[in-house]
Formats: structure tokens, sequence, C-alpha cells
């Protein structure tokens, strides 16, 4: 599984910050960051919420 | 022998809380057929963009469409009931009608959102909105484009949002406010002082404490009276004094309805395999010990897609909290505001100064940390939201900030 961050899209509002704080961040430039590649320690399901919970639709899962 | 019937989910509103209870419900992997009603004629869009760039853009936007229609009917498989509103409800007989077609499901999400309050006496001037649709958006948007005088009426979120809009157009834009200071619910007194501080500081004329008494104009409006005397000159006048649940179709149904469709924790209605989600959905939020209805992007997505999930399964259902989060865009700067400001006892401001153009504060409920407000805070705020949802007191809360402060003002150093 990865994610992928549309940086043009990607506001930094950071719900999935708020969701997933060991994988997202948002920085000093108010763009989220990935802290992690590795994620099969993760909840799919976490991460999922973080992709529709987005408010401008800047995350998404690949398998 | 009995006909086996195959499993329907009915889903009435086809905005964000209707389309994330069809997205979370495939995600589960029911595989019956899953219906999603909208009254309004277009494909689920995002309403957010409506009130900002979707005015402001240069050519004709395009609508901010959420899904396109062959990723909903091939790939979520939904059939799509699109420019008509449900009418009623039988729960007896699990059937909706949408217009005068009924439809029988085995489960049911009730999103139909809220509606705008309007003012008295106003539906026959042109030139006088509400902005809550892509319509009413394409109204304001083609009054802003001919350089209307604009008056907004309501300093709350939306109305502060249209007058930023309309200002980057170069339009003259007051805004005028029943209250003495506005949004004093969302974020107390204190803050919504400081944040209005910002209309003036971009030209726009703010006019707290007085009402709009009247529309005046024959066909057009032409100038809007105030209780005070005053008359402001006007080509467009968009009125933001706040929705009203849309729950009126549900009042014979028998569900019972209060602040919107009373719900228990799961977000089941009175009604069991019925669910509701998004504006109209009251459910007590366990996090906060309170009973909440909230009219924010964030809380419809969450709820329209739990909302789903146990619409296709009740016996699975579990209790839904969350920490409320929602944001404005004024004049280019982001407000963020995570847990609520209702009843704080305290406000502490734990970075940047209130006078400024970044600020982030903490509010206090006894020994709790109750909520967080930021201007242009993007990378602290969140951290917020998830320190109370675990429920952090205010001294914790207080040195953490302290503490991110320091990193901050080292790292800044480092840059240098």
């Amino acid at each position: 599984m990865k994610i992928h961050v549309d940086t043009d899209r990607c506001t930094g509002h950071g719900v999935c910050e708020s969701l997933a704080p060991e994988v997202f961040a948002v920085g000093d430039d108010g763009i989220v960051q990935l802290l992690t590649e590795e994620l099969s320690g993760f909840q799919r399901g976490d991460l999922e919420s973080a992709a529709a919970e987005c408010p401008t639709q800047a995350l998404r899962l690949e398998d | 022998m009995v006909a086996e019937v195959e499993p329907h989910l009915v889903v009435v509103g086809a905005s964000l809380a209707g389309l994330r209870a069809v997205e979370s419900a495939r995600r589960a992997g029911f595989s019956g057929v899953i219906t999603l009603v909208g009254a309004e004629e277009h494909l689920p869009y995002d309403r957010p963009p409506l009130s900002k760039e979707f005015l402001t853009a240069a050519g004709p936007p395009p609508a901010p469409t959420l899904r396109e229609e062959t990723m909903l009917r091939d790939q979520l498989r939904v059939s799509l009931q699109l420019g008509t509103a449900a009418t009623a409800l039988d729960t007896a007989e699990h059937t909706v009608w949408i217009g005068n077609d009924p439809l029988t499901y085995s489960g049911l999400v009730l999103a139909t959102g809220a509606a705008p309050r309007t003012l008295p006496d106003s539906e026959h001037l042109a030139g006088v909105h509400t902005l809550r649709s892509l319509d009413d958006a394409r109204k304001i948007r083609a009054g802003l484009a001919a350089g209307a005088r604009t008056v907004v009426v309501g300093a709350g979120f939306i109305g502060s949002e249209i007058a930023s809009s309309a200002r980057q157009l170069g339009s003259a834009v007051t805004v005028v406010e029943a209250m003495p200071t506005p949004l004093a619910r969302p974020v107390g007194e204190q803050i919504g002082a400081v944040l209005t501080s910002l209309h003036e500081r971009h030209g726009t004329t703010l006019r707290c404490g007085v009402s709009v008494e009247a529309l005046e104009g024959s066909d057009r409006v032409e100038a809007a009276v105030l209780t005070d005397g005053t008359k402001i000159d006007a080509d467009l006048v968009v009125v933001g004094v706040g929705v009203t649940p849309a729950v009126e179709w549900l009042a014979p149904s028998g569900l019972e309805l209060g602040n919107g469709i009373e719900c228990d924790k799961t977000l089941q209605t009175s009604a069991p395999g019925v669910y509701a989600a998004g504006d109209l959905a009251s459910w007590p939020n366990a996090l906060f010990d309170t009973r909440m209805r909230l009219e924010h992007w964030t809380a419809a997505a969450e709820q329209g897609a739990i909302a789903g999930r146990h619409a296709i399964d009740p016996a699975s259902a579990v209790a839904y909290s969350t920490v409320p989060y929602f944001w404005s865009d004024w004049y280019g700067k982001r407000i963020q505001m995570v847990g609520i400001a209702a009843g704080a006892g305290e406000v502490a401001v734990v970075a940047g100064d209130l006078d400024g153009d970044s600020f982030l504060v903490l509010y206090r409920d006894g020994d709790r940390l109750l909520g967080a407000l930021g201007l242009e805070q993007r990378s602290q705020i969140m951290k917020y939201r998830l320190l109370i949802g675990k429920g952090i007191t205010w001294s914790d809360a207080l040195d953490f900030a302290r503490k991110r402060a320091a990193v901050r003002a080292s790292s800044v150093r480092v840059n240098e």
C-alpha cells in the first residue's frame, strides 16, 4: 500500500495528521509531508479515513 | 417460500455526507443495490469552494464535482436519482418517496442537509441571494463580476468569505451584522472581535449591532435600509444568516425531530435501520458529554461514512464521537478551529499575537482543553485536535504549547 499526496491540491488542513499523526504532518510551508513510506504497520481504515476526509481530496491510496 | 430480497441501501441527499455514505458502504463490502437521491440536478459537488475560489476564478469555473458520473455508476455501482427531492418517509413500510415514486429500502441514510435562512419580503427582488447551492454561487459570481456594490448580511463564516471574495474582485463591500460581536457563538466574543478586525484591515466596511430593516428596489435591489436609518446603495445583497436543518419533509414520518434529527450515539434515528448524517444530525458526542449538531464539512464526511456503514449492518454499529473541526479562509488567511469554544472559561494566546496575522489560542473548560483556534497555524492546529480527543488537561496543553513554541523558535534560528 502507498499513499500519494497531491501537493498542488493540499492546502494543509491537516485532517490526515489528526487521524494518523505517525504518517502525516503539516509542515511550516503549509503542505502535508509523509513521515514514513512504510505503511504496513498502520490500519488501512485510518488511512482510508484520511483520504476520505481530506477537504481538498489531495490523498490517494494505492495498493 | 419467501423470496430473497436483495438488500437496498437508499441514501437521501447527494452532497458530501451522502456520497461518503455510499463510498463507505461499498468499502465495507456491501454488494446490494445503492440508490443516491439528490434534490438538485447536479452530481455531488463540494460546497466550500463556492464562497471562495469559485467566486474569484478568472474564467467560468467548472462545477466542483466530487465524483464523476462514470465513477459513481461504474465503480461505486450507484443508481443516481437526481433532480427530485424526497417528499415522505414511512418507516413501518421501509419506504421513502422521491417525488411520487416509492423506493423500498433495507437500510436508509438521511443526509438532506440544511437550507439557508432568508430575509423576509425579499424574494421578488433580483440581486438578492443566499449561498448554499452551485446555482446560487453562479448567480452571485455573475453579480460580482459586474462590479456590484455588495452588501453582505451576516458576518458569520460564509458572509465573511463572500466579503473577502468580493474585495478580492475589487467590489465595495459592507457587511451588516445584527449581533454586537460577530462569531461569538463559534469562537467566543474576544476572538470573534479579533477575527472581525481582518475585515477592516482589508477594506471591508463592517456594521455591527444593526439589522436590515428593508431592501429597496422595484424589480432589482437598489439599497439596503438598516434599523438605524442608514441607507446603503447595493447592486448585490448576499444573505448569510445561518441555516435550518432540512427536515420538514420528515415531520409526518414520526421520526423524532428536535434540533434537526435526534439520533443516538451511533447516528441511528428513532427508527431502527435509519441513520442520519451531516448538517441535520443531532447526536450525543461523548467526547464533550453533550448533544451536538455540526454544520461542518468534516463532520459531514465523517458522519456520512459512519451512517453508510451502520445502515448496511446495524448490528455492527458503534458509538461515534469526534473533535469538531472547521475552517474558513478570509483575505488569503486560514482560520482553523478544533474542539469547541462554547462555555470556555478562559482563552490563552500560546503563539503569535492577536493583533498580528498569525496566532494560536486555546480554550479552557475547568481543567480540560476544550478547543483551539489558529490563524495561519496550519502546522500546529491539528496537534491540538489529537490532544483534545485524548482529553488532555489544561496545564498539560499549556506545557505542550510552550514546548512547541521553543522548538519552533530554535528551528527559526537555525534557518536564519
